[in-house]
């Protein structure tokens, strides 16, 4: 800690403070200013990770049931990973990621060329469609998961694919939130890139599609990775929708399937669960550490007007 | 210097454009091919709003990528396209579900309903003619009927495929033996599919009136009739066992005169029934009212618990002098990277009332029923929230401190001002001003909430008195998914689930419109 706290400061962390001159203080002073931080800061810390603690305590207890996780980390073993490969959740977790994966890349497709032509083009029905994406975006589309599965069956009868059951459906479905959700923020961001980098682009004879390709989309690399994310990580833990389109257990998604298993047989499935479960957190818990300088301008830079 | 940047793009240029126009060509030519093959499905299947959807959505993507005038719907329509359909349709279709009985035993059109009716009400007519019977199965499968007329012509048919004449079959004593594009069943095969064949229904032709061949023992084959009988120039259904007749009425079912219904109905619009059967019928208004304030309740105090702990450890964690600090934030942010289905199943283990860790050791072997008493399962959602939310408030709030103007500050200082004074009267108000934004979209996203209910407490412990399955810790959205019946647990009912989805609808639309005032964000777009 103190050679973290003494090595140069890292850029952008604006807590080169830190290292000014440290000066000795008395046990009573340093206790009302700043031992109590670090008293709450435990506290905090044990409230936070206990449960991921428990589970990851959980997931290596080879009896497998509820009763059994509850000392942590009496006797260590791989049953419950072993386990995991009798059951469907590999199927699941690659259902999980295909359609994460496809959703996060086909939303930052078209919300980045959406917010591309409102921030670049001026045509009329600009301030309308503006509007009306400000007005749509209040309005989950789970709210509507009636109307949807309706709508699938329909759809099914026609082209099964695109019906209920079917991967392809649920993506098609989560592309239909993505402009909504997403192309305000791009649309902020885009505005920040000065226009005159395309204007000379565009008199030096390149075309709105090289504009786009080759200028735009590379200086706005920090925000397609957040709408990336966020878009991944929302579809990921995406449950109502999951559940009312996918039918069949092959087809399920992470959300889906560990919910089956808890839902009937909490008890004797719960070393199952905990491992799935950490599992399943680590990729997320993985990307969102490595990016979480991202994520965090991401988060206040749409909303957060100071 | 001089050199123009571009100069090697705008050699470049022609070529670009030329592979650019390739790439064009080839995926508008995929979008066709797949849009006519889907065009031509719907044709097949007779969906006319699906083809006149699929017919609009081709034509307006050839002419937008071909004309040159409509430049920025290039960009905008792949994304309109799927927000339309998939958002703005589905959100109008909502709202016209609502105002229908749409569900169990209103779940099509008319025509669909009394054909359902008739095949359904099919009895053995007395003295009907009966066939020698082959049970046949189709290369993909599906079983079927080879039966022998009067004539002794063959004829062949599945459930779908009503009864046609098959010459090419090899008929011996009257019996189809062997029919090409076909596999006879022998007995055994028979056997195994016994429950199948004795199930199966093979029309006699296109008119469910005709009637239908069925069997009981795999060998010989009846003609089976409707009781019922719908004359479509009066519009009525006669059941020709008793003679009474039905009339269709304006719930979408046919009716006696003495009142008894016919159980399969079709849809029909009944205006604002849904919504007076929310607000009105004691079986759904008494839960409906419970659960609305609960879910006022909950995303309000969700947002509030969760700030004022993000807040507060934001504060003490912003203390330049603090080692370790760097930790204490990582560590505490890391509820925020669980994804939230996983931590509200994790904790609905956590908190298990007999074998669960927090009563077991945590609590010393207490048994405190977390889960399944009214209010404590309720202050148990709100802790698990607090768990998952509160990491969220923290980074926000982090991020705006250290946006805050020092100057105020030394300011306040100079002034005199205790720490107390300057919280209260510097701090919590530019934090809140800074965050206010996020906070209306924390509680429009909390008020929907479904996976944590659903996870942690499935909306339970359930009402004693509801005839309904809804629960004490039930938000609006948890009880349209009940109420639509989608996960078996109680008749479907399309309508009023819909209806409650437009009371959501209207409620976080409002509060949006409020957010929307708050953040002047129309202002901004110029």
């Amino acid at each position: 800690m103190t050679t973290h706290t003494q090595a140069p400061a890292l850029p952008g962390h604006g807590q080169g403070q830190s290292q000014q001159l440290r000066t000795r203080m008395r046990p009573g002073r340093w206790a009302r200013e700043l031992g109590w931080r670090h008293v709450v800061g435990v506290l905090a810390v044990a409230f936070a990770v206990f449960p991921l603690v428990y589970v990851l305590s959980a997931s290596l207890s080879p009896t497998g049931t509820l009763t059994g996780s509850n000392e942590l980390f009496a006797e260590v073993s791989g049953t419950n990973y072993a386990a995991l490969g009798d059951t469907r959740f590999w199927t699941w977790m690659g259902n999980t990621l295909v359609i994460g994966v496809a959703t996060s890349v086909g939303t930052v497709l078209m919300g980045a060329a959406a917010a591309y032509a409102f921030s670049r083009f001026r045509f009329t029905g600009r301030r309308l469609g503006l509007t009306s994406l400000l007005i749509i975006q209040m309005f989950p589309q789970m709210l509507a998961f009636v109307a949807i599965f309706l709508l699938l069956i329909s759809l099914g009868q026609v082209v099964p694919a695109l019906g209920l059951n079917s991967r392809l459906a649920l993506i098609c479905v989560y592309l239909g939130g993505a402009l909504g959700v997403n192309t305000f923020l791009m649309y902020g961001f885009f505005n920040t890139i000065p226009r005159e980098l395309d204007e000379a682009a565009k008199i030096d004879g390149a075309s709105h599609a090289q504009v786009y390709w080759t200028i735009i989309l590379r200086l706005v690399t920090p925000i397609l990775a957040v709408v990336a994310l966020l878009s991944f990580i929302s579809t990921f833990g995406e449950f109502i929708i999951a559940r009312v389109v996918l039918q069949s257990e092959s087809n399920w998604t992470l959300a889906v399937g560990l919910y089956g298993w808890v839902s009937s047989l909490l008890e004797a499935n719960w070393g199952l669960f905990a491992a799935g479960a950490v599992l399943s957190a680590l990729p997320v818990l993985a990307l969102f550490l490595f990016l979480q300088r991202y994520i965090v301008g991401g988060l206040t830079a749409g909303s957060v007007k100071g | 210097m001089s050199r123009p940047r571009y100069r090697g793009a705008e050699a470049g240029s022609g070529s670009f454009s030329g592979a650019g126009f390739a790439v064009k060509l080839v995926l508008i030519a995929l979008v066709d091919a797949l849009g006519v093959f889907g065009v031509l499905a719907a044709w097949k299947a007779g969906s006319w709003g699906i083809l006149a959807a699929m017919v609009a959505l081709l034509v307006a993507a050839n002419w937008v990528y071909f004309t040159k005038r409509a430049l920025p719907l290039k960009y905008i329509l792949p994304g309109l396209a799927f927000l339309l359909v998939y958002q703005v349709y589905v959100i109008g279709y909502t709202g016209y579900v609502a105002f229908t009985n749409y569900g169990d035993g209103h779940n099509s059109t008319k025509e669909q309903a009394i054909e359902a009716l008739l095949v359904q009400n099919e009895r053995r007519v007395e003295g009907s003619p009966s066939a020698p019977l082959t049970v046949v199965a189709s290369d993909g499968g599906d079983l079927g009927f080879a039966v022998t007329d009067e004539a002794g012509e063959a004829e062949v048919g599945t459930a779908d495929e009503p009864l046609a004449e098959a010459p090419d079959a090899t008929v011996s004593d009257g019996v189809v033996t062997a029919l090409p594009g076909w596999t006879v069943l022998d007995r055994q095969q028979v056997l195994e599919r016994q429950d199948e064949v004795t199930a199966l229904r093979v029309p006699v032709s296109d008119d469910p009136a005709d009637g239908s061949v069925r069997t009981q023992d795999a060998r010989t084959g009846y003609v089976f009739q409707s009781v019922l009988e719908y004359d479509a120039g009066a519009d009525t259904m006669t059941d020709t066992s008793t003679g009474v007749v039905y009339t269709p009425n304006d719930d979408g079912q046919f009716e006696a005169a003495d009142g008894t219904t016919l159980p399969v109905g079709w849809r029909v619009t009944v205006g604002f029934e849904n919504f007076a059967t929310a607000f009105g019928d004691p079986r759904y208004a008494e839960p409906f009212v419970k659960i609305l304030a609960w879910t006022f309740v909950f995303a309000a105090l969700s947002v509030a618990t969760t700030f004022a702990l993000g807040m507060f450890l934001a504060m003490v964690f912003n203390d330049p002098r603090l080692r370790g600090r760097k930790i204490y934030r990582t560590l505490t942010i890391l509820p925020y990277a669980m994804p939230g289905f996983l931590a509200a199943l994790l904790w609905a283990g956590m908190l298990n009332e007999s074998f669960g860790v927090v009563n077991q050791v945590l609590l010393g072997g207490v048994s405190i029923p977390w889960l399944t008493d009214p209010w404590l399962a309720k202050v148990s959602v709100l802790l698990v929230n607090l768990w998952l939310g509160f990491p969220y408030m923290f980074l926000i709030c982090t991020g705006a401190l250290q946006s805050l103007p020092g100057d105020v500050y030394e300011a306040a200082k100079i002034d005199g001002a205790g720490r107390w004074r300057t919280w209260r009267s510097l701090t919590m108000p530019l934090l809140l001003v800074a965050t206010a934004p996020l906070l209306i979209s924390s509680f429009a996203f909390n008020f929907n909430n479904f996976t944590l209910i659903k996870m942690l407490t499935g909306g339970g412990p359930r009402f004693e008195d509801a005839s309904v399955p809804l629960g004490h810790t039930d938000i609006l959205i948890s009880m349209v998914y009940n109420v639509s019946g989608l996960d078996g647990s109680a008749p479907r009912d399309y309508g009023l689930a819909s209806a409650l989805s437009i009371v959501i609808f209207v409620v976080v639309g409002a509060i949006s419109a409020i957010a929307f005032r708050q953040t002047r964000k129309l202002e901004e777009l110029s």
